[in-house]
């Protein structure tokens, strides 16, 4: 009988440490495709350029060109510079700029034409046709190719058309950011003619805005109303602030702007965009929200099976935490090179790490003050104090460096009022799939069955062969592992240092009484509430303010509802 | 015994406290003398920093009593003792704030200092009165008295127990912790209030004003303890004890279990508010660190490590465990959290009643050694 019940626990175990690394290798499968989806959008862009023959062509058009620019006379120098411009080569564009920014200068030996930059008194030379360092010369022996005012504006306008007209996406993106406060009417033209060519959709709103930021100006009221309105479909601030300006009203509360329907239109376009941006705004908190709520919900979890299923109350979970993020430290400490995979690495060694000193913990202390709560709170508590500084005395009392890998960084940007940031992303369905994991294990796995038939009757699951001691060791560091995946996950938003835990202890206490003791659903959704309201109060109240708010207010609701949102109900429930 | 033409009836039985308060006084006395008569170039001189030193212990027993008050006799674990030891220590931080008057840096002689950064123009309703020491003493005694009422009004009410309650009594003084942290507040922010000069027209930084601080630290223990020893004794106490063993027997019997409750809280808020104002002057400075959770927490070990449910024991472990702390944290910092960590374990774990009842059952052992060394005498007899 014995050895059945042996093998019959050692059975669950395995199989849920399988389950555990299937769902990691899940996990890293969608990592490693998204990581993969990047390398091939840049791959594209450089195969952007063209062949290599091609650019030999250039390069010689190039040099019968360049040498060109040194004539005095300007109209032969426009001519030149149109004749450049029509060169499909990036090395067209530095020519320019060099040009317009008075860095284009001529050697008086050689009469070779080249960019310098100004070091110390003296001129460093680079060659035009590649950009390559020539030497560092004095400033006598070069000669400065001259510009004029209409020289420079035909430069200004072969410019932007160049690069809103560029091959390279990130050079138009970047072309078009730049003229969109310009307010240049001479690009009308050259943006129309990018809007019939465009292919990408975010660079297309952006040629509309600015094409619509163009006419608002223009002489024709009809134009003028069209672009009013097409100005009131971008999300960009730079639309809200053209319509801001149009409806400005003197020292008497008069439009300076004369015509009528253009500030009707100019209202209405308005409304149009506060409403979006409020409900962008809106969307944005919900999702700070929710991503509180998943780090709540994260640092909750493992206690709402210590406190709730077992009823111990473990003051240093908040350490367990602080472990599993120190883990996460020091795996990419052994891994430099492959900071993308630490952390998969990281999360399975997390567990272990804070599931071994929770089982510690609970052989070495908790299991003798069981039925003693009080003293229960002070003993872990003194725990904690003891894992704080034995992480400063063995590691440092500073906070450690965490890596964010590639694939964590950066946002989805939906549109210009609205970006989620894919740490936040990942780490809300990591933590909702913590908590199926959780789930899966205390519902459908024997070990769970025993976990549940000890939180609810101790002496009858002893009497019908359950090991309790076992299974409140094993109960315990499920719960402290949860801490320390969590503590991975925490890495990766807030900073890693002894008083990690120390943040989040008072919270956890407070999403688990908040959700019903005993009852993981209500962790669940207290969780997410918690988050929620506190992002929804933060910009009326502070975020101090809306902390203080939502902790009086769980004050108050727990006299009202001592045993939570869901409470336990039947027999179960006995406890109190 | 002698002793007991000293102490009113009450103290009769209470050998532990007697003891305690006679060493107290003779203690108060002898460091008085030391100080003042012995020349600064003798070794037994004892220098006022450390009398101020003494005194600070004496606060932190003082509210050491008080939470023993609510734990070991009503069962009640408050984590959140230190936010009436805070608030009693910012109530007497706002009157001494108002002594400055117009030395302070900016030399505005109606607003503090903090207040005249922040660019604020008048005095906010709440600091009205606090130029007036009566005024400051009688809020020393109110606003912990208050919150306390407000905040088990509401709790034990609704019936909320054991490690709930603890939790809640956390949260309660972290969320004061983070309203004290705001300038907006207007008790100086993160920075709490200090630079006081004087109270009563005597300088803080006389050497008569801090031995008299000193000795009124040690006359409010005093006192502090017998008053509780009073209560305890009382029906009340009696009551309160039952309530702490059986809480639902307790109110089937008929007794108003909230009731009693909330007093001894209210009580015991009370004595930590004169605690935490008597701290204040000695230390110089009040800010909101003295909320935060963790010095609860460790104001329970005190508690534990000197011995639940005695009183005396209470001041023994304060006295101890703040004693080791001044030494560790000067002598090993590192070590110093190992070792509160450690005694946490070992308190709990191996010393249920504390010291005391260490040294209880030591004696425990040796009277029924003697009682049955009496037995057998009777019997040969």
């Amino acid at each position: 009988m014995k050895s059945i019940q042996k093998k019959n626990i050692l059975h669950c175990y395995v199989k849920n440490h399988i389950r555990y690394l299937m769902s990691c290798l899940l996990l890293f499968t969608l990592m490693l495709s998204h990581s993969t989806y990047a390398s091939s959008i840049s791959k594209t862009n450089i195969t952007d350029n063209g062949s290599k023959q091609q650019v030999s062509t250039k390069q010689t058009q190039l040099e019968k060109i360049i040498p060109q620019l040194r004539v005095k006379n300007f109209k032969k120098k426009i001519a030149s510079i149109k004749q450049l411009a029509e060169i499909d080569d990036p090395q067209t564009i530095v020519i320019l700029e060099a040009l317009l920014n008075s860095k284009l200068y001529y050697q008086k030996s050689d009469k070779k034409v080249v960019i310098i930059n100004k070091k110390n008194n003296q001129y460093e030379t680079f060659s035009t046709l590649n950009n390559n360092a020539i030497a560092i010369v004095q400033k006598k022996t070069l000669k400065k190719i001259t510009t004029n005012n209409k020289l420079r504006k035909t430069i200004r306008a072969l410019l932007a058309k160049k690069k809103i007209l560029n091959s390279n996406l990130d050079v138009r993106q970047n072309a078009l950011k730049e003229i969109l406060t310009a307010n240049d009417a001479s690009l009308l033209p050259v943006l129309e003619q990018a809007q019939r060519q465009e292919t990408d959709k975010s660079q297309q709103d952006l040629l509309k805005l600015a094409i619509a930021l163009i006419e608002v100006h223009s002489n024709n009221s009809e134009t003028r109303q069209s672009a009013v309105k097409r100005l009131g479909n971008s999300l960009y601030p730079v639309a809200k602030g053209k319509l801001t300006k149009i409806l400005e009203t003197d020292e008497h509360g008069q439009y300076i702007e004369q015509d009528k329907a253009v500030i009707a239109l100019a209202e209405k376009a308005m409304q149009r965009i506060s409403s979006k941006l409020s409900l962008f705004g809106n969307l944005e908190t919900l999702f700070f929200g929710l991503s509180l709520g998943s780090v709540l919900l994260l640092a909750a979890i493992g206690l709402s099976i210590t406190f709730g299923v077992m009823g111990v109350i473990n003051m240093a979970h908040g350490e367990l935490i602080m472990l599993g993020a120190y883990t996460t430290y020091l795996v990419q400490q052994l891994m430099p090179n492959d900071i993308g995979l630490s952390l998969i690495v990281a999360i399975p060694a997390a567990f272990i790490v804070s599931g071994l000193f929770g089982v510690a913990i609970e052989r070495g202390v908790i299991r003798h003050l069981y039925g003693r709560p009080l003293e229960t709170l002070l003993a872990t508590f003194g725990i904690s104090l003891l894992l704080q500084q034995m992480v400063r005395t063995l590691i440092s009392a500073q906070n450690v460096p965490v890596i964010t890998p590639s694939w964590l960084s950066g946002s989805l940007v939906l549109n210009p009022a609205f970006a989620l940031t894919y740490n936040r992303i990942y780490i809300f369905f990591f933590a909702l799939f913590v908590f199926a994991m959780l789930m899966l294990i205390l519902k459908k796995t024997s070990l769970g069955l025993q976990v549940r038939a000890v939180a609810q009757n101790r002496g009858m699951a002893t009497a019908m062969g359950i090991k309790t001691q076992w299974v409140d060791s094993l109960t315990f560091g499920l719960g402290s592992g949860v801490a320390g995946v969590a503590g991975v996950a925490l890495s990766q938003l807030t900073n890693v240092g002894p008083n990690l835990g120390q943040a989040y202890i008072i919270d956890s206490f407070m999403v688990v009484v908040f959700g019903g003791v005993e009852n993981l659903w209500g962790t669940l959704v207290a969780a997410m509430t918690l988050g929620i309201t506190n992002k929804f109060l933060e910009p009326w109240a502070g975020a101090v303010m809306a902390k203080i708010i939502v902790l009086i207010s769980l004050i108050i609701f727990i006299q009202k509802r001592p045993n939570g949102l869901f409470p336990q109900k039947g027999r179960a429930s006995g406890g109190h | 015994m002698l002793l007991n033409y000293l102490f009113p009836h009450f103290m009769h039985e209470d050998t532990g406290g007697k003891w305690l308060i006679s060493l107290l006084i003779a203690i108060t006395l002898l460091v008085v003398m030391f100080n003042f008569f012995i020349p600064e170039s003798s070794a037994l001189h004892i220098p006022t920093y450390m009398v101020t030193l003494l005194g600070k212990y004496l606060c932190l027993a003082l509210l050491a009593i008080a939470l023993d008050l609510v734990w070991g006799y009503c069962g009640i674990l408050s984590l959140g003792h230190g936010a009436f030891f805070a608030l009693g220590g910012y109530a007497m931080g706002m009157y001494l704030m108002r002594q400055i008057g117009d030395r302070g840096v900016y030399g505005n002689a109606e607003l503090p200092d903090f207040m005249v950064f922040l660019n604020w123009h008048e005095l906010p309703w709440y600091w009205q009165g606090f130029e007036y020491f009566s005024f400051t003493a009688l809020m020393i005694i109110l606003v912990p008295g208050l919150l306390a009422y407000v905040f088990g009004w509401m709790t034990f009410r609704s019936r909320v127990t054991g490690v709930y309650l603890s939790i809640m009594t956390q949260a309660l003084t972290y969320a004061l912790l983070l309203a004290f942290f705001r300038n907006e507040m207007g008790l100086g922010g993160n920075n709490g209030l200090t630079d006081f000069k004087d109270i009563l027209g005597f300088s803080l930084q006389a050497d008569g004003t801090r031995i008299i601080l000193f000795t009124l630290s040690a006359l409010a223990l005093i006192s502090g303890y017998i008053a509780s020893r009073f209560i305890v004794q009382s029906k009340l106490g009696k009551t309160v004890v039952a309530i702490r063993d059986a809480e639902l027997r307790t109110r089937f019997i008929g007794y108003k279990v909230e009731d009693y409750k909330l007093w001894i809280f209210v009580f015991s808020a009370m004595l930590a508010g004169i605690a935490g104002a008597l701290y204040v002057p000695q230390v110089g400075i009040i800010n909101p660190g003295e909320f935060s959770p963790l010095n609860s927490i460790e104001l329970a070990i005190w508690v534990a490590i000197g011995g639940r449910g005695t009183l005396f024991g209470a001041v023994i472990g304060a006295l101890l465990v703040n004693y080791a702390k001044t030494y560790f944290t000067g002598a090993l910092p590192e070590f110093w959290l190992f070792a509160l960590g450690t005694l946490f374990i070992v308190s709990t774990l191996y010393l249920p009643q504390g010291i005391v009842g260490l040294f209880s059952q030591f004696t425990n052992k040796q009277q029924k050694q003697s009682a049955k060394h009496g037995a057998l005498q009777e019997e040969t007899t």
